[in-house]
């Protein structure tokens, strides 16, 4: 027979999971539920009038030429982020576990950049990188490489890239560094004992144990480059040159926020969540099947 | 029926519980959102703590709310909770989206009608007033901080060029010439421009007279349609794409970023704010001059006047009539030749009537600081036309953004000055329907 564990109240349960419930329902089934409403809605700023015009937004959307390109420009944008955030705050904490001497200090330099606002990270890069007064411009210059993220599309798409990714290291970096140090000792040493060496000790044991960390992580930062990277492109950008860095997020917190277009911004949102709920059900269908618990 | 109280204790008791309830009315609160920083926000405490000190009925409290597009967005969630503040700065593109807003907003004029404050329309600079009028020529919003464009020199590359900094380029064509002499003798950059959008499209469409929107540059109505797809625009544009390709002229961003390419020394002509002023003279170190904006000869009527860049004061629907009376009495206070000098000399900005103006003068300010009256010169050129007096034009926000995306593509070489502004007019339309629909009711 099977043992199960019953609560003496039926109601026990349910108060239990009440907290989290009435917490999920308010700050985000109402909201998002609010952005559907009025993504059906045209109202002027006041929300003095409003009329219901059932799908013109997302119509008006669609019919736009520019916002169907903008879907490529994130697309570029996340998987650059997520691979190249991946793929060096791995390198990082591969590192950094095998440091012996300082390790700490390392550690704590390295989560730095997670403690930066957004908009604080885009206003140090265009420092270092504007086209007038950035240090990093002036080298280039001086190697004979023009840099001008101003009207050359590549190098802007590149600011915000290194951008959003140097934000979020640190936070990768972390769950990196706490997966490799969970995998036991013993295996790694059996391994070295077989003959072999660093890299292939990484591939064939370590990279493999830390898929769940990994699918994890890949899951959060899709998320963190399609929702939470505007300000980034607010600060350094603008969108521009032209649209080459325009990403929806972006669309999204200008035309609601900064135009008072709050109807064709909650269209936009809700675009953002479908494609969001899209690709979260894509990786959990198809990338999970090679995660090994 | 006796009382406790004789007659005189009684009398001296009423007369203390009013004295208590006028002091208590005494404290009746204005709050001033407003979104300026640093020295200017010293000096709206200064305004501020000065009305305040010169009566007891109401006192002004300036709450700083962020940006401009930030306060707005704040004051719109305050006014659908239904306490808006009292007074509200608003940017210039914001004007047509509060003027929809009926109800939300009471107009500047009324209010001085109705609580019998002296208001002279015709105290005011034309370009000032004009733009924040109705079409029947009655002020909205109460005009605060106005700037508009003007060409700065680095008189000292002007000399290294072999160029006179005493005669600096009136027109276009010169500007092009300076541009390539500067660049002959070593300069990286000849010209650069801030806020292209304002300068390059908008105040240039007025400073030649022709126009930007048809109804009157969106005064008309919200059927408004863009038409500053006209020869005159798109030949400047053109100009403008042809000399970045040769290098005359450098892009350096959309909004003020350029200005720090002119302080820093790398270009040597900048058309951008009048209200760059105290900037420049704090960190050029080099000699540098205020010249007028330049226009094509060959245009008629050119130059026109400018058009102004800058925020006004909405006054927001109260509950409280009370309200109203100090609203009207800070504005009085506010438009006032004293206090406007001030501003004027202490910021930049443009002051807003013409008594403000004289008794700068008066006091030598413009010997004092050659070059800082060329503003107020270029607004009050002409007295302005339909074509000059301002832009009304709902959605302005995406719209600048579409002009500078399609303004990236001309200095890129992508597209020609006529396909882009074709395609910024087009895309600009339709952002000017979504706004008539969702504002006609």
């Amino acid at each position: 027979m099977e043992k199960r564990v019953v609560f003496s109240s039926p109601w026990l349960p349910y108060a239990l999971i009440a907290p989290q419930l009435i917490i999920t329902l308010v700050f985000f089934f109402w909201p998002a539920s609010q952005a559907l409403y009025q993504s059906l809605l045209i109202q002027d700023a006041f929300a003095s009038r409003a009329q219901f015009v059932w799908f013109d937004n997302f119509k008006d959307l669609f019919n736009d030429p520019r916002y169907l390109a903008s879907f490529q420009v994130t697309a570029v944008f996340s998987v650059l982020v997520a691979f190249i955030g991946l793929a060096v705050a791995l390198l990082l904490a591969a590192f950094a576990d095998r440091v012996i001497r300082g390790a700490n200090i390392y550690k704590t330099l390295l989560i730095w950049p997670y403690a930066v606002a957004a908009a604080v990270a885009a206003v140090l890069w265009v420092f270092l990188l504007n086209p007038t007064l950035g240090v990093l411009t002036h080298l280039m210059r001086a190697l004979g490489y023009n840099w001008d993220y101003l009207l050359n599309p590549r190098q802007a798409l590149a600011l915000i890239v290194i951008t959003a990714v140097w934000k979020q290291i640190s936070y990768n970096f972390l769950f990196f560094l706490a997966g490799l140090q969970s995998i036991p000792k013993s295996l790694i040493e059996a391994a070295a004992i077989d003959g072999a060496g660093p890299a292939r000790r990484f591939w064939t044991i370590a990279f493999p144990l830390l898929s769940p960390t990994t699918f994890f992580l890949l899951v959060v930062n899709m998320v963190y480059a399609f929702f939470d990277t505007f300000a980034i492109v607010d600060a350094a950008t603008s969108g521009g040159p032209v649209q080459a860095t325009a990403i929806l997020v972006f669309k999204v917190y200008r035309d609601g926020m900064q135009a008072l277009d709050l109807s064709g911004s909650a269209a936009q949102s809700v675009v953002l969540m479908a494609i969001v709920i899209a690709l979260t059900v894509i990786q959990f269908r198809f990338v999970e099947h090679k995660v090994q618990y | 029926m006796h009382s406790r109280f004789p007659g005189a204790a009684r009398a001296i008791l009423a007369a203390a519980l009013l004295a208590l309830a006028t002091q208590a009315q005494a404290v009746t609160e204005i709050q001033w959102w407003h979104s300026m920083t640093g020295a200017l926000n010293d000096r709206v405490d200064e305004i501020a703590n000065k009305f305040n000190a010169s009566q007891k009925d109401y006192k002004v409290t300036p709450i700083y709310k962020g940006q401009y597009d930030e306060s707005m967005t704040a004051a719109i969630a305050a006014y659908r909770a239904g306490n808006p503040p009292q007074i509200l700065q608003v940017f210039e593109v914001g004007t047509a989206t509060m003027m929809a807003a009926k109800g939300a907003v009471k107009p500047v004029y009324q209010l001085m009608a109705e609580q019998h404050e002296k208001f002279d329309p015709k105290g005011f600079l034309g370009a000032v007033y004009s733009y924040y009028a109705d079409t029947a020529g009655n002020l909205i919003s109460m005009p605060f901080n106005s700037s508009t464009q003007v060409l700065y020199i680095n008189d000292d590359a002007f000399k290294k060029a072999g160029l006179d900094p005493n005669n600096p380029p009136k027109t276009w064509p010169e500007v092009e010439k300076a541009a390539e002499k500067l660049k002959a003798s070593g300069a990286t950059c000849g010209f650069t421009t801030g806020w292209q959008s304002w300068v390059q499209l908008e105040s240039f469409s007025a400073w030649h007279n022709v126009s930007f929107a048809n109804l009157q540059n969106g005064f008309g109505g919200l059927g408004t349609k863009l038409e500053f797809n006209g020869p005159v625009q798109v030949k400047h544009i053109q100009n403008l794409g042809d000399w970045a390709k040769k290098g005359t002229f450098t892009y350096k961003g959309r909004k003020d970023e350029p200005l720090a390419s002119f302080t820093s020394g790398e270009c040597a002509m900048i058309t951008t704010s009048s209200g760059s002023y105290a900037n420049i003279k704090a960190n050029a170190k080099f000699a540098w001059r205020v010249a007028t904006l330049p226009y094509y000869a060959d245009v008629a009527g050119a130059p026109q006047n400018t058009i102004i860049g800058g925020a006004t004061l909405w006054v927001m629907n109260q509950k409280n009539p009370d309200m109203y009376k100090g609203i009207a009495k800070f504005f009085t206070f506010l438009s006032s030749p004293e206090v406007q000098e001030k501003w004027h000399s202490d910021t930049g900005y443009v002051p807003i009537t013409l008594g403000a103006y004289d008794l700068a003068k008066q006091k030598g300010l413009y010997t004092e600081r050659p070059g800082f009256d060329i503003a107020i010169k270029e607004l009050t050129n002409k007295p302005p036309t339909v074509n000059s007096k301002g832009l009304r034009l709902g959605n302005f926000v995406q719209i600048r953004n579409i002009i500078d995306e399609e303004l990236e593509a001309v200095w890129s070489g992508q597209k020609t000055g006529k396909q882009a502004l074709d395609e910024a007019v087009k895309r600009g339309n339709e952002q000017l329907e979504r706004f008539q629909k969702a504002n006609e009711s």
